[in-house]
């Protein structure tokens, strides 16, 4: 210390001064911490351990491996491995078996449920919720009103292909727009629509529900039926019941007839695996309308 | 000197003013626009200052206290804006619809907001005041230059003000905590030479025959972000009319660049800058000596070359080789004692004047700061290690660790320095009210609280729903059960938050009453005697 004669003796802690004083600021001369430098150095100790166990120094196109020869590349892969060779026996044989016949077996629908469960929380909760209870849209998936079947090979065949998707075999089917297409005037699709709800019991307007039997007739029986219960192979959906894709409203339901109604589910076949599909087709069939 | 000061200004307006005109960039014709109402408002203050100056030369030490003074200003201004935008994003993250669907108010454009405002604009100009005050006092000279340090202030504005802005026009090169565009940061790199110059020279003319430690803290900070700065912002603009501009690093090395900028921007911005203001204000209040001259060496030189090197552990478990993530979480786990060196000598400078804790709120919020400042760099270490990291990284127990430095270390030491500073500044005997600042004190002790606790248990509830998985190791949760799982402590975050709002606007009345030279009625009586504010 170059200013040793200005040393200043601090009574509280008893340590010097460094004698260097700035805007009254002083430092005491106190040593370092012990417990400190030892500490210190342990990291340092520890560090220089963890570098020589570890890939840990670069050389020009690689590093040092380090002892314990780690890669993080390769603990991934061996995790991966390791998950993938416990499903293995299981994934092979939900593979071979069809939907039905794996619907069937009970140790291959608990190893679907489980798959599928955290498949569709992944890829299909984001339309039809985390609980599948759908939205105006998006069906309900806890129901037995199925658009295109709700057998475990049909289920499978909707998830694979999708619905109106790219897919060469997307299920597409078509229901147009009346208004749009210039078939029905406004007040016709008034009355068809009043029809359509009193199949389910839900018009008000009995006179002119009676009005738009005839244009349902006409029109909507081709693909709906007769009575109004819908078609899977088109899937034409089921008007004869009191569930509704695009709300309950007869607003929503003048709007379906008038400018039709596309839907798309895109088709899944390329982007999940064989296994995965069917783990989802299972699970779905299993939520509680499965037929 | 003046008009090369002037003749520089009106180069830079008419620069501005020709690409305003040549530009079909409708972001830069504003941001020029910006440039050229600076560059009159510039020369305006130029002319006054020439006929406002008293003839005759300034006494030998009269310490250029304006500059801090508007230092002041600035940092509780936009302190309360940070604070405030923080807030508003805490909402938004509780309850969604809070954007109101504008887009100028989305998450992605007013988060940079909130980040700049409280690192670069608060957290900047408390470092810009503080470090213009303490160099000043502790070298015994005034501050270098009379244009210089009021180019470095207003020109650290106009840059605040343009990339505040450019966030909410969409103008962002999507770079953390360096959102600015490449004119912005030409803008800002010539605005830090100019700081480094002031702050050297004024170092050089000194009247002590040592360098205070606190200035080796200011200027390990001011160098570094400009090495920082400047690397890290290398890029190709597409034209020099436009904002667009291409990084000159991509991939994997764009990401480690960002985070050898982003981890040292907290290491040299937000902990050497305001270890400085530790070192000067807590043993200028506690009126005691600093505890170890050695400690202070010792952890500012391990500090400094360590913190340079620990950034790769921002990246675990992504693309960046094996070998750089054990560099980074080495030099992490070797940066806990060295850091820890700050926190003792701050707490130990307070042997034999814990007493004054009782009696002095604001000697109590710069305690509890380096209490928080000890407890992030032991928390940053942790995180570090990768079996740790594995667990929290992505979630918000990293929101937490910020906040628990941001808040409780950089905010509370800053607002100490702002307690202590605005009665020297306007030459008052004291605080207008210490009641109030002790009110100030336990309302955002008690956010913070709020704040890390509500971000600990969400970030481990998330990084523990992320990696659950079933017997046959299928993922239990969805993302979506996730989010849904965070909401309650989002909650309690935004109130949190609040809280620490309310403590910052109780903090600026506070200040504008003392600096109006004001006491608190039922204060008046029962103040002790005036310190040593008269001498300062």
């Amino acid at each position: 210390m170059a200013a040793n004669d200005n040393r200043h003796h601090d009574d509280v802690t008893g340590t010097d001064t460094t004698g260097h004083e700035w805007d009254g600021i002083r430092e005491l001369d106190t040593p370092l911490p012990r417990w400190w430098l030892w500490v210190f150095y342990a990291t340092i100790v520890w560090a220089l351990g963890y570098a020589i166990a570890m890939p840990a120094v670069p050389l020009i196109s690689s590093a040092t491996p380090g002892v314990l020869g780690f890669t993080e590349r390769g603990r991934v892969a061996a995790e991966l491995k390791a998950v993938e060779e416990s499903r293995a026996g299981l994934r092979a044989r939900l593979a071979a078996a069809s939907p039905s016949a794996a619907r069937a077996d009970s140790e291959l629908l608990a190893f679907a449920q489980a798959g599928g469960r955290s498949a569709f929380a992944v890829n299909c909760s984001q339309c039809h919720g985390s609980g599948a209870e759908g939205r105006p849209g998006y069906p309900n998936l806890n129901d037995d009103d199925w658009l295109w079947g709700g057998t475990p090979e049909a289920i499978h065949d909707s998830i694979r292909f999708g619905i109106r998707s790219e897919h060469d075999e997307a299920r597409s089917g078509d229901m147009p727009g009346f208004l749009t297409d210039e078939v029905l005037g406004r007040g016709q699709i008034d009355a068809v629509a009043e029809y359509v709800l009193s199949l389910s019991e839900g018009s008000t307007d009995a006179t002119l529900a009676a009005a738009g039997k005839p244009l349902f007739a006409e029109h909507c029986t081709a693909c709906h039926g007769d009575a109004g219960t819908g078609n899977k192979e088109l899937g034409a959906p089921n008007l004869a019941d009191a569930i509704w894709l695009h709300g309950a409203d007869k607003a929503a339901l003048a709007r379906t007839i008038a400018r039709g109604r596309k839907g798309v589910m895109p088709a899944w076949e390329g982007r999940l695996d064989e296994v995965t599909i069917k783990q989802l087709a299972l699970y779905i069939h299993t939520l509680g309308g499965g037929e | 000197m003046k008009f090369l000061w002037g003749a520089a200004i009106v180069a830079f307006t008419l620069l501005a003013l020709a690409i305003a005109g040549a530009t079909d960039d409708a972001g830069m014709r504003i941001h020029a626009g910006i440039f050229v109402l600076a560059g009159i408002l510039g020369l305006f203050a130029l002319v006054k200052m020439h006929f406002d100056e008293a003839p005759g030369g300034t006494a030998p030490l009269v310490y250029n206290d304006a500059i801090v003074k508007a230092g002041v200003i600035a940092s509780t201004f936009w302190g309360i804006v940070g604070f405030s935008a923080g807030l508003v994003l805490a909402l938004q993250l509780a309850w969604p619809a809070l954007n109101f669907d504008i887009a100028w108010l989305n998450f992605g454009r007013l988060r940079p907001v909130h980040t700049s405002a409280v690192i670069f604009a608060f957290g900047g100009n408390v470092l810009l005041a503080t470090s213009f005050h303490v160099v000043q006092r502790t070298c015994r000279a005034r501050l270098a230059g009379e244009i210089a340090p009021w180019f470095v202030f207003w020109g650290y504005q106009l840059f605040l003000v343009l990339a505040a802005s450019g966030y909410l026009l969409g103008i962002t090169q999507s770079k953390e905590y360096a959102e600015p565009e490449w004119y912005v940061d030409i803008w800002l790199t010539l605005v830090w030479v100019g700081y480094l110059l002031v702050f050297l020279a004024t170092l050089w003319k000194r009247q002590e025959p040592h360098i205070y430690v606190a200035n080796w803290f200011y200027l390990a900070f001011i160098v570094t972000v400009a090495v920082l700065h400047v690397i890290h912002n290398l890029s190709v603009p597409v034209a020099w009319t436009g904002t667009k501009s291409y990084s000159l690093f991509g991939g994997v090395q764009g990401a480690l660049t960002q985070w050898w900028y982003g981890h040292n921007a907290v290491g040299f911005f937000l902990t050497a800058g305001f270890l400085a203001i530790m070192y000067y204000f807590v043993p200028k209040r506690a009126e005691r000596p600093v505890y170890s001259y050695r400690l202070s060496i010792v952890h500012f030189w391990s500090l400094t070359f360590l913190y340079i090197w620990a950034g790769p552990h921002h990246l675990h478990y992504t693309a960046l080789p094996d070998w750089a993530q054990t560099l980074g979480m080495v030099f992490s786990i070797m940066l806990w004692m060295p850091s820890w060196g700050g926190m003792i000598n701050g707490l130990m400078t307070l042997s034999g004047a814990w007493d004054k804790l009782r009696t002095d709120p604001v000697l109590r919020i710069l305690v509890v700061s380096i209490a928080f400042y000890g407890m992030s760099t032991f928390e940053g270490p942790l995180m570090s290690i990768k079996a740790v990291n594995a667990l929290s990284h992505y979630t918000d127990w990293t929101i937490g660790h910020v906040h628990s430095g941001a808040l409780g270390w950089v905010g509370f030491v800053s607002f100490g320095a702002l307690y202590v500073l605005t009665p020297i500044l306007w030459k008052r005997r004291d605080l207008y009210s210490l009641t109030l600042v002790n009110a100030h004190f336990w309302i955002a002790t008690l956010g913070i609280v709020l704040y890390i606790t509500a971000m600990w248990v969400s970030g481990i509830l998330q990084g523990l729903m992320w990696r659950a998985y079933d017997e046959l190791g299928f993922l239990s949760y969805s993302f979506v059960e996730t989010v849904e799982a965070m909401h309650p402590f989002y909650v309690i975050r935004a109130g949190g938050g609040a809280l620490f709002v309310l403590g910052a606007l109780i903090m600026a009345y506070n200040l504008w009453r003392t600096a109006r030279g004001d006491v608190r009625a039922a204060e008046a009586d029962n103040r002790p005697a005036a310190p040593a504010a008269a001498t300062a």
